[in-house]
């Protein structure tokens, strides 16, 4: 039996399996950490920073911080929680993000994350970078206008042998995630779904059901991002 | 020396245009324009895009009528998805979609006639511009503002039970719709607590004909006389001729009720129809290509589907329907004014329409969806609240808008309007070197008369205050007023 660790988020004392990532934990605890680049099941990045918390007094990210006992978090502060609308806004302003024309709308995390810290207009000028919408491959349509370069699906989306249906390509402001041609061949409808379902934007999109699901039944339209995780207190 | 005035921005019309007059040496009118001036380009910026997109992506043209938009972009997608020209839907994917149009033909319907025109009759066309507007209907006719409220509330609340909101919506899909109807909101809409009940709605619809038809008798020198000039009329109707603003067949009358486009398929408009585009506006010309571009332009709306319809088959629309046709002795009604009484028995027709869907049992239950073998084009067209509204996409084997063009109703309307501006400018201007107040109100209601949604025709956004400027034969401005 593992070992339980206690530790302190904003207050809260809470209990976890010791070697927990943050996020897991204090999800146990029923306190939302809010993320975007992390998924259930695939090795932590860290890279979106949306995460980021206060662990004894030093800024780092929850979703790749295993739980220590004696830990003493800041998640819920209104420095954090500007930080992480910074980082919102920042993505918004870096792609072509169109809400009311995407079919992602209310089951999309950056969306919802934008409703919850109430981003109104981004204080950032726009980038409206030249991105394209790559529909070239049978199952899926690869929207760049909407990529956010998380790798959800680079870290998730594989055949039986491992191999990976999507791949990062270029440097910088340059970088792209690409499906992999061959790959993207043989992909079959229910990997397909996998990949959209993977990618928490309308960047993968899967041919032909948009807006099948009518509003009110959409993710979000149920229940505001987190708060499955907060009113499990 | 020749003068020339304008006229912009106009007021209570959704969207921004302006007018010139232009006069002769003599003083007379020479010349009149109205001018569009935005410019959106929604049909270029949609290329690339998904197909499916399309119903949601460009009923952003407009907040009033969204719902037009997304269903003919739904019926043009239709046809690519292989689902058929129009009648090829399941039972509940068509029903629910008419159900919807419907819900929305009633509530921009009641918009216009309760708060934007309204206020012209109330007041009459001179009246205080610090009156003339829905507030002073409110504050002098509580029970007529409140029944236009109420009326476009029910409107609006169908929209939202099939469309998912009340503007911009997502029901309709490439083949069908993507929900029922549940029992409790179809229980609400028919029983609900007066007066959000259908059968309420439809008595302050037959209320709101026998409200006109009184003005009417009071002002018949004006609303007989005002902006008439001859016209041909254009619409859809069902294939038997009925009244039908969802699907149909294209036909056309002139002004003297002879048919001239005969009940032609939607899909081969581009066979009958073109578009003229003229320097001084961003708004095209549409006309029929049999007669040309001077003589083929014709007028779509209320006024024009009651004179191309042969019955409507709705019993109360129907009864007000023959009293509509008896005043001009069954030949078609060129009278601007007379657009208000056609758009009221609209209003009672949808409002039938919508008591008929909602007792039917296949909005509850029943197929969504349905899809064939797949093309590379398609065409929609319905009648909009405003009149016919085209849709046309094409795609590339990827998926991919390749071409989109969209006549919407006010574009048709276009020369229409310019019709019934010069007949107003000659009334009120010949002679005058001045800008009178009447004038610029005459202008106004000839163009509201249209409910013009200059913001879709252009596809641009904006409101639209009124500006007057005069200009003599050497294009001096010579008088000039505005009005925000």
């Amino acid at each position: 039996m593992s070992k339980k660790v206690n530790f302190v988020i904003d207050g809260k004392e809470c209990q976890s399996e010791e070697g927990l990532y943050l996020v897991e934990a204090a999800k146990e605890n029923g306190v939302y950490i809010p993320t975007l680049c992390n998924y259930e099941g695939l090795k932590p990045k860290g890279s979106c920073r949306i995460c980021s918390v206060k662990i004894d007094g030093r800024l780092t990210t929850a979703c790749t911080s295993p739980v220590q006992d004696g830990m003493k978090i800041e998640n819920n502060t209104d420095e954090l929680n500007e930080v992480r609308k910074e980082i919102i806004e920042l993505l918004f302003v870096s792609g072509n993000h169109f809400c009311p024309a995407c079919e992602k709308s209310g089951n999309c995390e950056l969306q919802a994350l934008a409703y919850r810290f109430k981003m109104m207009a981004p204080r950032f000028p726009f980038a409206f970078p030249r991105k394209e919408v790559d529909a070239s491959y049978p199952m899926i349509i690869k929207e760049q206008n909407r990529c956010i370069l998380c790798k959800r699906c680079i870290r998730g989306i594989k055949d039986e042998d491992g191999k990976r249906y999507f791949a990062y390509r270029n440097r910088g402001q340059d970088s792209l995630v690409v499906p992999d041609r061959k790959m993207m061949a043989e992909m079959s409808p229910e990997k397909a779904q996998e990949a959209m379902d993977i990618c928490p934007v309308g960047s993968i999109l899967v041919r032909e059901i948009g807006w099948i699901e009518p509003i009110g039944t959409r993710k979000y339209d149920k229940a505001p991002i987190g708060s499955d995780i907060e009113n499990n207190q | 020396m020749g003068r020339k005035i304008t006229i912009e921005p106009v007021t209570r019309v959704e969207g921004h245009g302006k007018v010139t007059i232009h006069l002769d040496d003599e003083g007379n009118v020479a010349q009149t324009r109205l001018h569009i001036v935005e410019f959106r380009g929604f049909e270029r910026f949609v290329q690339g895009r998904p197909y499916w997109e399309m119903p949601v992506l460009v009923q952003r043209l407009c907040g009033i009528c969204p719902v037009s938009h997304h269903l003919a972009a739904a019926k043009a997608l239709d046809v690519i998805v292989g689902a058929g020209t129009g009648d090829g839907l399941t039972p509940t994917g068509e029903k629910m979609r008419r159900l919807m149009h419907y819900g929305q033909i009633f509530q921009s319907h009641s918009l216009h006639f309760f708060h934007l025109a309204s206020p012209d009759m109330v007041f009459g066309i001179d009246g205080d511009p610090a009156l003339r507007n829905i507030i002073g209907v409110a504050l002098t006719n509580k029970d007529l503002a409140v029944q236009g409220v109420m009326m476009r509330k029910y409107g609006q609340e169908i929209i939202a039970a099939t469309a998912g909101k009340k503007i911009h919506g997502t029901g309709a899909i490439p083949g069908g719709i993507n929900k029922h109807l549940s029992e409790e909101e179809r229980d609400s809409l028919l029983k609900g607590t007066d007066p959000m009940n259908v059968d309420k709605i439809i008595d302050w619809s037959v209320e709101a004909v026998a409200w006109f038809k009184n003005y009417h008798k009071k002002n018949k020198d004006f609303i007989d006389n005002f902006a008439v000039f001859p016209s041909s009329h254009l619409s859809i109707v069902r294939k038997d001729g009925a009244m039908d603003l969802y699907h149909g067949v294209l036909r056309a009358v002139d002004h003297e009720g002879n048919k001239i486009l005969h009940d032609v398929d939607c899909q081969n408009y581009l066979d009958y129809i073109d578009e003229e585009v003229r320097s001084w506006s961003y708004m095209k010309f549409p006309y029929l290509k049999e007669y040309g571009k001077s003589n083929g332009w014709y007028t779509v709306g209320p006024l024009a589907r009651l004179n191309t319809a042969d019955f409507i088959p709705t019993p109360l629309a129907q009864k007000e329907f023959e009293e509509y046709k008896a005043y001009t002795n069954g030949k078609p009604n060129n009278m601007s004014m007379h657009m208000h009484w056609a758009r009221l028995i609209e209003i009672l027709h949808s409002a039938e329409m919508m008591k008929e869907l909602l007792m039917d049992p296949d909005i509850v239950k029943g197929e969504l969806l349905t899809r064939g073998e797949k093309c590379n084009k398609g065409i929609g067209v319905l009648e909009a609240p405003r009149g016919t509204l085209f849709h046309h996409y094409e795609i590339n084997d990827n998926d991919q808008v390749i071409m989109a063009n969209l006549i919407v109703s006010t574009t048709n309307n276009n020369q229409p309007m310019n019709e019934a501006v010069n007949f107003v400018a000659k009334k009120y201007m010949n002679g005058q070197d001045e800008i009178t107040e009447p004038m610029m109100n005459a202008v106004e209601v000839s163009i509201r008369a249209y409910d013009p949604c200059l913001s879709c025709a252009t596809h641009a956004f904006g409101q639209m205050p009124l500006e007057v400027s005069l200009y003599n034969a050497r294009e001096e401005l010579i008088d000039y007023k505005m009005r925000s």
